[in-house]
C-alpha cells in the first residue's frame, strides 16, 4: 500500500462514526462567548479610563508645577554690597 | 442612533454565527471526539472542546476580517488540547481512551496530528507551524500513527493460568 492509499484508509476508518451534536451546544457557546466579549469589553474600557485619567493627572501636575521653568538657583548666595 | 446600529450589528451577528455553527459544529465535534478518543454517544470532553473554541471564535467575530471562522475556531481546538494533552501527561487525571474510538490506539499528539492532517486536510507545514514542531517530524509522526493504525500490533497473548504448573 503506498502512502495515499494508507491515508485514504487512514481517513475511512475516521468517519466511520460521526457524533450528534447535542442540541443545547448553541445556547452554551452563546452563553460563555457573550460573557467573553463582555469581559474583553469591560477590561478594554477599564484600560481606556485609566490612560485617560492618568494623562488628566499628568497635565494638571505639570500645569501646576511647571517642570520646565528652570528653578531658582539655592547654592550662589544673593549679592550684596557691589 | 449608535444604540440602533449596534443592535443592528449584533442581530446581524448573531444570524451569520447561527449559520456557521450549523454548518461547522458536526465537522468539528466530530474531531474533536476523534481527539479526545472518547465514545460517539459520550463525548463530555469532546462537547467541552467544541463549546470554548465556538465561544472564543463568537467572542473574535468581529474581528475576523475576512479570516475563515472555521479556520479560527480549528485552530484554538487543536491548540487548546495540545495543551490540555501536556497538563494531562503521566498525571492522575489522564483520561483512557475509549475502547471503540477509532484513534484509542494512539498517543494524544499522535491523534492531534493525524486529525489534522488527514481528517481536517491542513497541510503539513500548517500543521507544524500550529503545534511548533519541525515539519519533518510531524510527517514521521503521521506516517508512524498510519502505520500503527492499519496493522496494529498484537495484543500481548493472554497467560494461561496454570499451563506451566506441575500438577500436583
Amino acid at each position: 500500500m503506498n502512502r495515499p492509499e494508507r491515508e485514504a484508509a487512514v481517513r475511512r476508518i475516521m468517519e466511520r462514526t460521526p457524533p450528534q451534536v447535542p442540541p443545547e451546544l448553541y445556547a452554551d457557546v452563546l452563553r460563555r462567548g457573550g460573557r467573553m466579549l463582555r469581559r474583553r469589553r469591560a477590561a478594554r474600557r477599564l484600560m481606556w479610563m485609566l490612560m485617560c485619567a492618568a494623562v488628566v493627572a499628568f497635565t494638571v501636575w505639570a500645569l501646576m508645577v511647571h517642570p520646565w521653568v528652570e528653578p531658582p538657583s539655592e547654592t550662589t548666595p544673593p549679592l550684596s554690597n557691589w | 442612533m449608535v444604540r440602533d446600529r449596534q443592535v443592528s450589528q449584533g442581530a446581524r451577528r448573531a444570524r451569520e454565527f447561527e449559520a456557521f455553527v450549523a454548518g461547522a459544529a458536526g465537522r468539528l465535534l466530530h474531531a474533536a471526539t476523534l481527539l479526545t478518543a472518547e465514545a460517539t454517544d459520550d463525548n463530555p470532553r469532546a462537547r467541552r472542546l467544541l463549546t470554548l473554541s465556538l465561544a472564543h471564535t463568537y467572542a473574535s467575530w468581529d474581528r475576523l476580517r475576512g479570516e475563515d471562522p472555521y479556520d479560527r475556531a480549528r485552530q484554538y481546538l487543536a491548540s487548546r488540547f495540545a495543551r490540555a494533552a501536556w497538563h494531562q501527561y503521566g498525571g492522575l487525571g489522564r483520561a483512557r481512551p475509549h475502547p471503540d474510538s477509532p484513534l484509542g490506539a494512539l498517543a494524544p499528539q499522535e491523534r492531534l496530528i493525524v486529525v489534522l492532517r488527514l481528517y481536517e486536510g491542513v497541510a503539513e507545514e500548517q500543521a507544524a507551524a500550529l503545534l511548533g514542531l519541525p515539519t519533518e517530524r510531524v510527517r514521521t509522526i503521521c506516517e508512524r500513527a498510519t502505520a500503527r493504525l492499519l496493522h496494529p500490533p498484537r495484543p500481548p497473548v493472554p497467560k494461561v493460568a496454570g499451563a506451566k504448573v506441575a500438577p500436583s
